[in-house]
Order: structure tokens, then C-alpha cells, then sequence
């Protein structure tokens, strides 16, 4: 892919900011929030619909012509159900400590309505690549959102990232990380990822007034 | 006993959207109005009091490790659990079309005001979340399981019903621009499950941890090692005496 054209790079960056799926087009929350305790999680997490979107949007597109209309939603939840079951199936042989972690969530990758979404919206009228494209773009968007709400959630509760101490240790161990910081356990509850995303969906809309909405 | 306490937690504690965050995507979609709120909690109630126990059954009788006894001794090392995403969403995809056409044919007013949420509820994470955690959480019976299907509807409904009643009178508030519609949904959710976090301690009388997400992940956990499960059985029946 060395030459993408300018409409192509547009469906990679459009998801990023300004149609962002889950900001904007209200897609995939569920595991947006429930898994963004930890950073390492929603990096996996993000990968892992980065995997399933991509193939998934490329294999409906494929199919897009021999489909029939009336049963297109099962035949949709039957890719994504055999993508998401190789996901588990690595996860669960490469990974397991984190696949505990994630317990039912990558199961449920099955009915994020991104997905579901972009077939819908996109594969199900476009070509193979363009579809490919617009998966990897979208699922780049969700990443995006997912990253940034795990790594305040983690940096702020356990004061960590990724798992190495950076706030809230005392000044024996780290010396200058000691910020005076106490961990906010608050932040690991699943409520203040909620209250997290609202925030962003708040700086990005005063960013960018075109994306308010009506009352 | 059980019973009750299946039904209470279910609705409270671990409530669908509060606890767990299942079924977000259409609780903030189908939220601006109550009438259509209602609607979809109610379709939502009716498949999961369907699809949890099906799930159950398939699980029991198919999927588990060797579960497949019945059909004879050679079957019982197989272990079809790996199957279980592709079984599950496809009997509930296959039940949402089944019961719409039902449904179509014998109750059309019911049809009428349930008719277009259900297609919208084959991809609602509600309904696959239900029947994936009844799995992870071993639901012991077929009744528990209804009971679990039914009272998570009734939670996911609650809470739904709830946030488009207060999305109703929001309208005449002040809120700063940027924040208007999803975000401050957002943040009312927050508030809300803050809210619902304090059930957590309704049914042990305090003595655990509130059953938050954490937690419920942690419990996950600790399936593997027998020496906690045991523990943990020691404990629920103490409480159940404590409450006896």
C-alpha cells in the first residue's frame, strides 16, 4: 500500500478525530469503558479490533455480492464470531494472565456495534481494500480513545504505567517521580471511565464547534 | 432464597449497564425519549428471558467439557467450549428472527411497539454479555438461569427507563455547548453508577467488597485455584445462615 490516494488516507483519518466511532458515532462503548483500567489491557484490546475489524470488513466485502440480504446480519455475526474466537484462542495461548483479564470482553468484540457498524455502513458497498482500509481506520480511532482513557485511569488510580511505578510511590523508592501524589483509587471504578470519556467528548467538541449538538 | 437473591443482585449490584457496561451503545442511542426507552427495555427483557436459558441448555448439554456424555461414553472427552461465541450469537441472531416473526403473526400490537427494537437487539452486547457471564459465573440450573436472563433485563430496563427520564428534563438546562447530548450523558451514567455502586453491600450486609466490575474480574480469577472456591463456597454458606 505505498501509494494510498488522498480519498484512502481520508478513511484512516476521518475515524481518528472528527468522526471518531466512539465520540461521534456512539459505536462500541461497552468495551471502551469496562476495560480501561490498565493501560496494557486496552492496547491488547485495541489490537485485537484492529485484527478482527480489518479482516472482518475485508472478508464482508469479499462476500458483499453473494449475500443475501434478508439473513446478512447472521451471516456478519458468523465472521466476526470465528475472528474473534482465533483472538481468544491466541490470547489464551500467549497471553493468559491477560485474557483473565479481559474475561468475557473479547467475547463480546462479537457484538461491538462498530463492527457490526462499518459492515453495515461501509464493506457491504465497497471494494476489498477501501473496505480494509476504512476497518483499520475506524479500528485506529477506537484505539485511539481506548489508550487515552487507560492511561488516565491507570496514571491517576494505581499510579502506573504499563505497570512501572510513576506517581504516587513514596520518595524512598522513586526519588524524583514522587510527586506528592496520592493514587486515587477512585479512578480504577468503573464509573470514571464514563465520566473520563465524557471529559474528551467535552475538550474535543470546544476544539471543534462544527461537532456540537443540537438541544 | 437463591432465587431472590439471584434476581436482587442481578438487577442491583451487577446491574447491566451500571456494573458492567453491556448494552451501552443502544442505551445511549434509544435514550432521548421514555416511550421508545421503554420499548427496547422491554424487548430486551423478553430475549434475555429466551436466549439466557437456550444458552444455558446448548452449554450444559454441547459445549462444556464433557458434555457430550448423553450421547454416548466415546463423546465424553470432548471439550466444544471454544465453540461457544459462534453458538451463542448465532441462537440468539436465529431467536431475534424467530420471535419477531412470532410475534408478527400473533401479537401485532405488541409487534408494533416492540417490532423495530428487535433487530436493533441481535447485536446489543446486553443480550451475548448476559449468556457469556451465566457461563463464567456458572449458573448452577435452568431456572437460575431464566431468573438471571429476566432479571437482567429488568436491570438493563431500569436503568435505560432512568436515563431517558433525565435526558427528558436536561433539555431545559443550562449546559455549556460542548457538553450538550452525549457528553453529559456520559457523565450523568458516571454519576448514576457511582450511585448504583452503593447496592453493592445490599445482600452481604457489607462484609465484602461492593461486587464492582473489579472485583467480579478478580473473581474470574480465582476459578482456577480450588483451594479460594472452596473458601468462597465456606463463605456463602455462612451468609446464608447469617441471613437464615
Amino acid at each position: 500500500m505505498g501509494s494510498l490516494s488522498k480519498k484512502d488516507l481520508k478513511l484512516i483519518t476521518d475515524p481518528l478525530a472528527d468522526n471518531n466511532p466512539i465520540t461521534i458515532q456512539v459505536l462500541g462503548i461497552c468495551s471502551a469503558l469496562a476495560i480501561t483500567a490498565e493501560l496494557k489491557a486496552s492496547i491488547v484490546m485495541s489490537v485485537a479490533v484492529l485484527f478482527v475489524m480489518g479482516l472482518g470488513n475485508l472478508t464482508i466485502s469479499l462476500m458483499r455480492n453473494i449475500i443475501p440480504s434478508k439473513i446478512r446480519i447472521i451471516v456478519q455475526l458468523i465472521v466476526v464470531a470465528t475472528l474473534v474466537i482465533i483472538v481468544d484462542l491466541v490470547l489464551k495461548a500467549f497471553a493468559y494472565e491477560l485474557s483473565k483479564t479481559l474475561s468475557v470482553f473479547v467475547g463480546l468484540i462479537i457484538t461491538n456495534c462498530i463492527i457490526m457498524g462499518r459492515f453495515e455502513a461501509f464493506a457491504l458497498a465497497n471494494g476489498p481494500i477501501r473496505s480494509f482500509i476504512d476497518g483499520v481506520g475506524n479500528a485506529l480511532g477506537y484505539a485511539v480513545i481506548l489508550i487515552i482513557v487507560g492511561f488516565f485511569r491507570e496514571l491517576l488510580g494505581s499510579g502506573t504505567l504499563l505497570g512501572f511505578k510513576v506517581l504516587g510511590d513514596p520518595i524512598e523508592k522513586t526519588g524524583v517521580y514522587a510527586f506528592g501524589y496520592e493514587n486515587n483509587g477512585f479512578m480504577l471504578l468503573a464509573p470514571m471511565a464514563l465520566v473520563t470519556v465524557g471529559i474528551i467528548i467535552w475538550v474535543q467538541r470546544s476544539r471543534n464547534n462544527s461537532l456540537i449538538e443540537e438541544n | 432464597m437463591e432465587h431472590l437473591e439471584l434476581f436482587f443482585k442481578s438487577i442491583f449490584v451487577d446491574n447491566m449497564v451500571f456494573a458492567t457496561f453491556l448494552g451501552m451503545c443502544s442505551y445511549l442511542a434509544v435514550s432521548k425519549k421514555v416511550s421508545t426507552a421503554v420499548g427496547l427495555g422491554a424487548a430486551v427483557i423478553f430475549v434475555m428471558a429466551i436466549t439466557v436459558p437456550l444458552n444455558w441448555l446448548l452449554d450444559q448439554y454441547i459445549l462444556q467439557e464433557g458434555a457430550l456424555k448423553w450421547l454416548g461414553e466415546e463423546y465424553a472427552s470432548y471439550d466444544l467450549s471454544f465453540l461457544s461465541f459462534i453458538m451463542f450469537i448465532a441462537t440468539i441472531a436465529t431467536m431475534v428472527q424467530l420471535v419477531e416473526i412470532i410475534v408478527e403473526k400473533f401479537a401485532p400490537a405488541l409487534y408494533n411497539s416492540l417490532g423495530i427494537f428487535l433487530p436493533l437487539i441481535a447485536v446489543n452486547c446486553a443480550i451475548l454479555g448476559g449468556s457469556l457471564f451465566m457461563q463464567s459465573r456458572e449458573i448452577p440450573s435452568l431456572d437460575l438461569a431464566f431468573n438471571y436472563g429476566v432479571s437482567s433485563g429488568i436491570g438493563f430496563f431500569l436503568a435505560i427507563l432512568a436515563i431517558a427520564a433525565i435526558r427528558e428534563k436536561i433539555r431545559y438546562s443550562n449546559i455549556p455547548a460542548p457538553l450538550r447530548g452525549l457528553g453529559i450523558t456520559f457523565i450523568i451514567t458516571g454519576l448514576m453508577a457511582i450511585g448504583f455502586m452503593s447496592f453493592g453491600g445490599m445482600l452481604t450486609g457489607g462484609e465484602e467488597e461492593e461486587a464492582t466490575e473489579q472485583t467480579a474480574l478478580i473473581k474470574v480469577d480465582e476459578v482456577d485455584d480450588v483451594a479460594v472456591i472452596e473458601g468462597n463456597q465456606e463463605e456463602t454458606i455462612n451468609e446464608k445462615e447469617i441471613i437464615e
